[in-house]
This record gives C-alpha cells, sequence and structure tokens, in this order.
C-alpha cells in the first residue's frame, strides 16, 4: 500500500481530484440544488409548503408504505435467508435468482404486474370486487408495489453471513433446542448488523419508490400521494418551490439514513475484527 | 464445511420453504404469469405491430443507448473512484465514502428535479454548459446525467471489496521486475476486477434501462427523440392500451434478463480464466 507513495505523487492527486470533483457535480450540487430552490422564496413559504395538509398526508402514507414494506420483507428476509443459506435443495440456485428479480426488473414493468392481475381488467379484479378490497389506485396497491422492489434488500445482506456459519445452529439442535431458540440465541447475535443494515437499505428504497407506485397510485390528492408523487404533482403544476420544499424532506431522509447506515457498517465491522 | 449428512439436522426446512415460496408466487410469479396472460390477449401479430411501431423502436434505442453510455461512464469513474478510496489516503475520505450510496437513498424523483433544475438553461450548470452550445435538460445528454446519477453506486461497491482483498505484494513484484505503473495497473489490477466490473457494469446497466423517475423529469420526453421506454409503458397505461403497455414491457424484460444472463456468463468465464 505505502510503495504507490514513492512512485511520484502526481498520478494519486489527480486521482483524488478526479473522483471528488466527479462527486461534487454529480451527488453534492443536486442536494444543494433542492435545498437552495426550497428556501428560494423565503422561510415562510417553505413552512407552509412542508405543514401543507396534503404534504402531512403525503408524508404518512410513505410513512405507513414504509414501515409494512420493512416489516414484511424483514419476516420473509429471514425466512428466505434461512432457507437459502441453512439447506442444499434442488433449485436452491434459481429460487436465489429469482429474489433478485425486483432488482432487474424497471419499477414501471413492477406496477404494470400488479396492475394487469389486480386491477379493473385483471382476472383478480372480480373476486376482491366481491369482498370490497381494491388495490390498484388504493393504499393497499402502494403497500403492495413497494414490498416488491424492496424484496431482495433484506435477503440479500443476510443470506452471506448466514452462510458462513452452521456448525453452531447443528450443534444446538443436536443438544434439543427448538427452532426459534436457535434462532434466537445462535443466529442472530451473528447476523443483527447485516440485519440491520438490510433494514436501512430496504427503507431507503421504500421511501422513495416512485415508478411502480405511481402506476399503481392513480395520484388521488391525500388519499394514495406518497412524499415522491406530491412532489411530481406540485413540480407538475409548476409549483416548483413548493416541490424542493417538499423534496427537502426527502433529502433530509436520505442523509439521515446514509449516516445511520455508515455509523451500523462501522459498529459492524468493528465487531467482526474483535 | 457443510456436512453432507446432517443437512436438516437444522428445523425450518419446511417452514422456511413454505413462506419463501408462497411469499414469491404472490408477489412475482404470479403477476408475471397474468402479464404474459394479458400479453398473450393481443395475439402474434398486434404484439409485433406494437413493439415494431417507429415511436417504439425509437424509444428503445434511445434507452439502449443512454443506459449503455451511462454504464461506461460510471464503469471509468467507478474504477476510479474504488481504487482512490481503497489505496489513498485523503481528508473527508470518509464523508466521501459514505456518500457514494447517496443515489440509493436519494428519491428518485427528488433526484430528477434537481437535476434538471440544475442542468435547465438557468441553473447552474446548465447556463454554464449553454455558452459551450451544449443543452443538457430536455435532450438525451441529460437522461445519460440523470442514468449515471442513479447508478453511482454499482460499480464503485462491486469493485471495491475486489480491490481491498488483492495482494500488494504482486505489485510490489511486479514493479521490483521493472514494470511500470501502466503495466502494473493493466496486467495485475485489471484482470483481478474485471469480473466485479462486468458485475456492477451490468447492474448499472440493469438499473439504468429500467429508470424512470429521475429521467422523466430531465429528459423532456420528445416522441422519436427522446422518449424512454418506462415512459412509453406508462402514457399506453394511461391510454387504457393495456396490451401494448404489456407487449413493450415484455420485449424489455426478456431484454434486460438476456443481458443479466451475458453478463453473468462472461464473469463466469473470466474468473475461470483468472483463477486459472
Amino acid at each position: 500500500m505505502k510503495k504507490t507513495s514513492q512512485q511520484g505523487r502526481l498520478v494519486p492527486r489527480l486521482l483524488v481530484i478526479v473522483s471528488i470533483l466527479f462527486l461534487i457535480v454529480m451527488l453534492v450540487l443536486p442536494i444543494v440544488t433542492v435545498l437552495v430552490n426550497a428556501l428560494k422564496n423565503g422561510w415562510n413559504e417553505y413552512a407552509a409548503a412542508v405543514s401543507d395538509q396534503y404534504t402531512i398526508k403525503a408524508m404518512q402514507l410513505t410513512l405507513v408504505a414504509t414501515i409494512t414494506a420493512v416489516l414484511i420483507n424483514t419476516f420473509f428476509g429471514l425466512f428466505a435467508a434461512w432457507l437459502i443459506s441453512k439447506f442444499k435443495f434442488r433449485g436452491r440456485k434459481m429460487l436465489t435468482t429469482f429474489l433478485d428479480i425486483p432488482f432487474a426488473v424497471s419499477p414501471v414493468i413492477a406496477g404494470l404486474i400488479f396492475f394487469l392481475t389486480f386491477g379493473r381488467i385483471g382476472w383478480a379484479y372480480d373476486i376482491l370486487n366481491k369482498i370490497n378490497f381494491q388495490i390498484v389506485f388504493a393504499v393497499p396497491g402502494i403497500i403492495l408495489a413497494t414490498i416488491f422492489v424492496t424484496m431482495p434488500f433484506i435477503s440479500r445482506e443476510i443470506i452471506p453471513v448466514m452462510s458462513l456459519q452452521s456448525e453452531e445452529e447443528e450443534a444446538a439442535a443436536l443438544m434439543g433446542a427448538k427452532g426459534f431458540t436457535i434462532f434466537r440465541k445462535v443466529t442472530l447475535p451473528h447476523i443483527k448488523w447485516a440485519l440491520l443494515y438490510g433494514i436501512i437499505l430496504c427503507s431507503a428504497r421504500a421511501m422513495g419508490e416512485f415508478g411502480a407506485v405511481s402506476v399503481l397510485s392513480g395520484h388521488l390528492r391525500g388519499k394514495t400521494n406518497t412524499l415522491p408523487l406530491h412532489v411530481e404533482i406540485l413540480y407538475n403544476e409548476y409549483q416548483y418551490s413548493q416541490a424542493f420544499a417538499v423534496s427537502s424532506i426527502l433529502v433530509i431522509f436520505a442523509i439521515v439514513i446514509l449516516i445511520v447506515r455508515n455509523i451500523v457498517e462501522y459498529k459492524g465491522r468493528k465487531e467482526s475484527e474483535q | 464445511m457443510k456436512s453432507n449428512k446432517g443437512k436438516r439436522v437444522i428445523p425450518g426446512f419446511g417452514l422456511s420453504m413454505g413462506i419463501t415460496l408462497s411469499f414469491l408466487s404472490l408477489l412475482v410469479l404470479i403477476p408475471f404469469a397474468s402479464m404474459v396472460w394479458s400479453a398473450s390477449g393481443i395475439g402474434l401479430r398486434g404484439f409485433i405491430e406494437v413493439v415494431t411501431s417507429k415511436r417504439v423502436m425509437a424509444g428503445y434505442q434511445v434507452s439502449f443507448l443512454c443506459a449503455l453510455i451511462a454504464a461506461l461512464i460510471n464503469s471509468l469513474f467507478g474504477v476510479i473512484l474504488s481504487w482512490v478510496l481503497v489505496r489513498y489516503r485523503f481528508p473527508f475520505k470518509r464523508v466521501v465514502d459514505g456518500l457514494i450510496e447517496l443515489p440509493f437513498a436519494l428519491p428518485t424523483a427528488v433526484a430528477g428535479i434537481s437535476l434538471t433544475a440544475l442542468y435547465s438553461e438557468q441553473g447552474l450548470l446548465g447556463s454554464f454548459f449553454r455558452k459551450l452550445g451544449i443543452e443538457i435538460a430536455y435532450t438525451r445528454i441529460g437522461i445519460v446525467v440523470a442514468m449515471v446519477f442513479i447508478t453511482i453506486p454499482f460499480v464503485v461497491r462491486s469493485i471495491q471489496p475486489v480491490l481491498e482483498k488483492i495482494d500488494a505484494q504482486y505489485e510490489e513484484a511486479a514493479s521490483m521486475l521493472g514494470a511500470d505503473r501502466r503495466v502494473i495497473f493493466f496486467r495485475i489490477i485489471l484482470p483481478e476486477i474485471i469480473p466485479a466490473l462486468l458485475t456492477g457494469f451490468g447492474l448499472a446497466f440493469a438499473r439504468a434501462l429500467g429508470e424512470y423517475g429521475s429521467v422523466v423529469f430531465i429528459a423532456g420526453n420528445t416522441p422519436m427523440k427522446t422518449e424512454i421506454v418506462p415512459l412509453l409503458i406508462m402514457s399506453k397505461l394511461q391510454q387504457y392500451d393495456y396490451g401494448g403497455a404489456t407487449a413493450i414491457a415484455l420485449v424489455m424484460l426478456i431484454a434486460s434478463f438476456v443481458i443479466l444472463l451475458l453478463i453473468n456468463t462472461v464473469q463466469l468465464f473470466s474468473s475461470k480464466f483468472t483463477r486459472a
């Protein structure tokens, strides 16, 4: 590592400068732009846009969708990871690929598949209609789309860590421990940082999902509008400073998530080094 | 080491298999099957007609070209960034490292309107480039910019762990034997990181291809020129042309799966090659 310093300092410096410039232009400037535009018309207008009733409603829906998606995907992710990392069976590789599908699919297509299944032209529409349950253009659709696009995050983070050790679980099982006890006492301490990390990534993505949610939402203000959709509506109505004000809430969420992510990663690393 | 005999010692196989499969069927298999079913409704001729129409073909061209350029740009900067982050020390390195994930955490719609404001005529960078005679917002360059933004983390995060593991001894040995830095990079470092680079490239390309939120704002969405495929699907849906939307989506899906498969294969080959 230190040998590189002997070979002149020009190239390293140049590369560092190029990297930092690239990140400033591509990442920092957009963030600054949001904040500058949000406060363009003064603090009062900013406060009004942020505390607008539709903004609050949108924030509530975003929170509900995010929390639901994280809970369900944590539950599912733990079982899927357990299955893939602790057992060998036919079709395991294929199952792993299936888990990753939401990564490879355009969010718009993700919305489309649910639209075609549960929407007015879908086969499931009549069945659901009988029990008066609407998915498309309603809150369940938004939650469903959010769950879909964030599906792989948690299982993907835990599988590598869970696969590392199986002897301890085997030993515990042979000594007669029950499944849940093994998980809680043996597995969970090992995977807790990875799990937390997955949950953070999952919430970040869930909070910001746009394409899939947009297909299923119907954009009913105050009802099926999430924060990102609310940003779009305001922007398309030429209410730019309001759109950026609402965006700034999401920017703050994103930065908080990034900071928490770094802390979790740092702690996880430190613990695994010990 | 996993013992083969005792593979079912650990409890919970049936339960986790059941939960995983039912969840996957509900969320992935059944909806996708419905989509294929719904696409078959318009018949083969209708399907081909939609997919090969001029506007849709132009859309595919825009999407694929822009996604390709964006993934290439990020491959270049991804190598540089991961190299800098792994090998050099500089002030605020941890902040820089943490910042890389910003595109994952920032909602795409926010990224979209912010990039549009930044690169439009009145924007800070837009006005600068305009003086040079380059318009970015509402052109294909704008689409590339948005795609680069959202796919920055993929290549960096694929290469970083590999670079961290490369033993510096090989480089030292090579430099003692008289190899200059360029030779060391192309002969020693690059072959090691190529599989990871390809994975990152593939992920970035697939993501850019499907991206909707950040691109629609900056693209301008002029038919035949700056209309991306996800937008075409969206507008077909809004016109109640469900068959058309599904047909376009199906081609898109097949394309992205083929690309991922291709990259997986290349990756497999190159990893065998470098290990040999």
